[in-house]
């Protein structure tokens, strides 16, 4: 995983709530086996439409999703996150987000930033207004800075270690794997196996 | 203080616990499926790494297998691979697997309470946020990604923080033609699609304990609709007696051993929720959605909504957009709403008590000749278990067509799909946008209501029959 200490970048505004993840990627878009190549797939319905915020030339390089309450609901797809990555976006901010999509974002360093909504507010009408919009989004000060505003954000100090070292949390558990053998010698006898098959 | 039964399983799971860290919690059971798992594979081929843990593994083929002519190779060449990648992999790293074909095939959240793995007092995650479905045994069960899915292939574990607590207390008892997917739905309305983010819910209170597993297993699967991963219900005789004989199930001293452990999973009378939401069953009705996310429902006799009557911005932008697309106009008697498609399936309601209780309105009469019935089995044998009490017959007979088990068009990632502005009434769990097709538009509703929709040819429950 990419290290994530700090990204600048124009933003782009999702007006929209509760954009759940099928939006994001639809289940036809699923069926392939790799984690690249998703981004012809974000957000393929709304993109039909000339008019959505994708499709205009003056969001074109934006790599900030801003967008509505409740992103991420619905299916546990990761495929959601490797769309948005695969399309050039680093970070996503928003008021709310759906748990599974959140955890997904921060196994794979898609680095999402809670800020309230009149904070959101701000950040819309300020990139609809000028598109060019520099935002700043810094983890090792929990700041999201833009048009000399800056925001504070909170994030678990895991976590926020974690991204910005680009560590993988398999490597990690594997430093702990003879407590997991530990665990297993003290599992109850009438747990179940899925093997031999009965 | 006492312990939520929530909090009873999580503690009884840690592996390891340092301050300021997520505790690295055991996983006991692993359900596999072919779309979010090659990606997990790949990555422990990369890394030289195993599976840990194969014995607490198994793997299902659900997602994207056609639901016809199955004895047949699968005609779309991207599902094919996909569904050959799960094989390969399998055979590879020794996971068990139930292909297409095999007895034991179907809708892997089906599938593991069938087989008697999905026990009370158990963590289960499967890489499909249906998983909730398994805390209806009184299991801790979660929809994970895909790169927790490499993480647990490997270690058996997950790092998890810890989630605060929501006790759902529904006292009294259900109406006739009043089911468990009334009960979520109107749960779902109440609380918003993400009222449940960063909460176990716990589903309490008279009117759970009354219901069979089966309808316990609806309302846990559609927590991850009210933003919750994990719902769960305390384990009782009901699901004692469920368990009890299944296949996997512990006999003879280990059975009284499970049972005695099992027994201790309730939440202590002085154990404290960090919220508690109450719903009254008697007052319940048959529900159903009327817009684009599962919280935008309403009882059946109601109307379609006026977005001015949101007082919240972001509930008014949503009802609107909602109301665009799925072509309805405020202030229309929801009863009155025609539909082009039933589908009558699902991990929420495509087991064998709900093909069995929309079957008994069904019986003896016919569709209505404007529309089309798919029934879809949730697994092979809740398929066969149908056909020996010939229900087949009674759908088949009604002019419904009777299909093989998969996810079918609960998401449409096979070939079962609706056409764009055509409309269900979906057993299912979701109504966004082009879930069930691109252009679709999905009405979720219990199977009762499915069924006397599917007679009438508009939305309706058996009682407007």
């Amino acid at each position: 995983m990419e290290k994530f200490i700090k990204h600048s970048g124009s933003a782009l505004p999702l007006r929209r709530s509760n954009v759940d993840t099928d939006q994001i990627i639809p289940a036809v878009y699923l069926k392939r086996i790799t984690k690249s190549g998703f981004e012809d797939g974000l957000f393929a319905a709304w993109r039909n439409d000339p008019s959505f915020v994708l499709n205009q030339p003056q969001f074109k390089n934006a790599t900030i999703l801003v967008a509505g309450p409740d992103f991420g609901t619905g299916s546990s797809r990761e495929h959601a996150v490797w769309a948005l990555q695969n399309y050039g976006f680093k970070v996503v901010l928003s008021s709310r987000f759906a748990d599974i999509f959140r955890g997904n974002s921060q196994k794979m360093g898609l680095l999402t930033v809670i800020l309230t909504q009149d904070e959101i507010e701000n950040i819309w009408q300020t990139i609809e207004k000028s598109a060019d919009t520099q935002i700043t989004v810094d983890l090792e000060s929990k700041t999201v800075s833009y048009d000399g505003k800056t925001l504070t954000f909170t994030i678990d100090d895991y976590t926020r270690w974690r991204l910005m070292e680009g560590l993988d949390d398999i490597g990690l558990t594997f430093t702990k794997i003879d407590e997991v053998s530990k665990f297993e010698e003290k599992r109850a006898s009438f747990k179940p196996k899925t093997l031999p098959i009965l | 203080m006492g312990k939520t039964l929530a909090e009873k399983i999580w503690s009884e799971h840690v592996v390891s616990s340092t301050a300021g860290e997520p505790d690295l919690l055991y996983i006991d059971l692993h359900l596999i499926h072919e779309v979010t798992s090659p990606q997990a594979f790949d990555g422990l081929r990369l890394a030289n790494r195993k599976v840990r843990r194969p014995d607490l593994t198994i793997a299902t083929e659900d997602h994207n297998v056609p639901t016809l002519n199955i004895d047949k190779p699968i005609a779309d060449p991207v599902s094919k691979l996909q569904v050959d990648t799960l094989r390969k992999n399998c055979v590879e790293f020794g996971v068990r697997l139930h292909s297409l074909g095999d007895v034991d095939q179907g809708i892997v959240h089906v599938v593991g309470p069938q087989l008697g793995i999905t026990q009370p007092g158990m963590t289960i995650v499967c890489g499909d946020s249906h998983t909730s479905t398994h805390g209806a045994f009184g299991a801790l069960a979660f929809g994970i990604g895909t790169s927790e899915v490499e993480h647990v292939l490997a270690t058996q574990t997950l790092p998890l923080l810890r989630p605060k607590t929501m006790a759902i207390n529904v006292e009294g008892s259900l109406k006739a033609g009043v089911t468990s997917k009334d009960i979520i739905l109107a749960v779902i309305a109440k609380i918003g699609t993400g009222g449940g983010q960063g909460y176990i819910l716990e589903y309490r209170g008279s009117a759970i304990r009354e219901l069979s597993m089966e309808a316990r297993m609806t309302i846990c699967n559609m927590s991850i609709e009210a933003g919750a991963r994990a719902g769960l219900i305390a384990p009782d005789q009901t699901t004692f007696d469920y368990v009890k004989g299944k296949p996997h199930a512990p006999t003879g001293a280990e059975w009284d051993l499970a049972v005695a452990y099992w027994k201790t999973l309730t939440t202590d009378s002085d154990a404290k929720f960090d919220k508690e939401v109450n719903l009254n069953a008697d007052e319940l009705a048959p529900f159903v959605t009327w817009g684009t996310n599962p919280g935008q429902g309403l009882p059946l006799s109601a109307s379609v909504p006026n977005p001015s009557d949101f007082a919240n911005a972001e509930d008014r932008g949503a009802a609107e957009r909602a109301l665009e697309y799925m072509d309805l106009k405020p202030g229309t008697p929801l009863k009155s709403i025609k539909v082009d498609t039933v589908f009558l399936g699902s991990c929420t309601n495509g087991r064998i008590e709900d093909l069995r209780s929309a079957a008994s309105i069904i019986k003896g009469k016919k569709i209505a000749s404007s529309l089309r019935l798919l029934v879809v089995p949730g697994s092979a044998r809740v398929r066969l278990q149908a056909e020996s009490e010939g229900l087949d017959k009674v759908f088949l007979d009604a002019g419904a067509e009777w299909r093989s088990a998969g996810c079918s068009m609960c998401l449409g990632m096979n070939p079962d799909q609706l056409k764009p502005g055509e409309r269900a009434a979906s057993t299912s769990n979701r109504n966004f946008e082009g879930r069930q097709g691109k252009g679709g538009r999905t009405h979720l509703v219990s199977p009762l209501v499915a069924a006397a929709t599917a007679l009438k040819g508009t939305l309706a429950s058996p009682a407007d029959l």
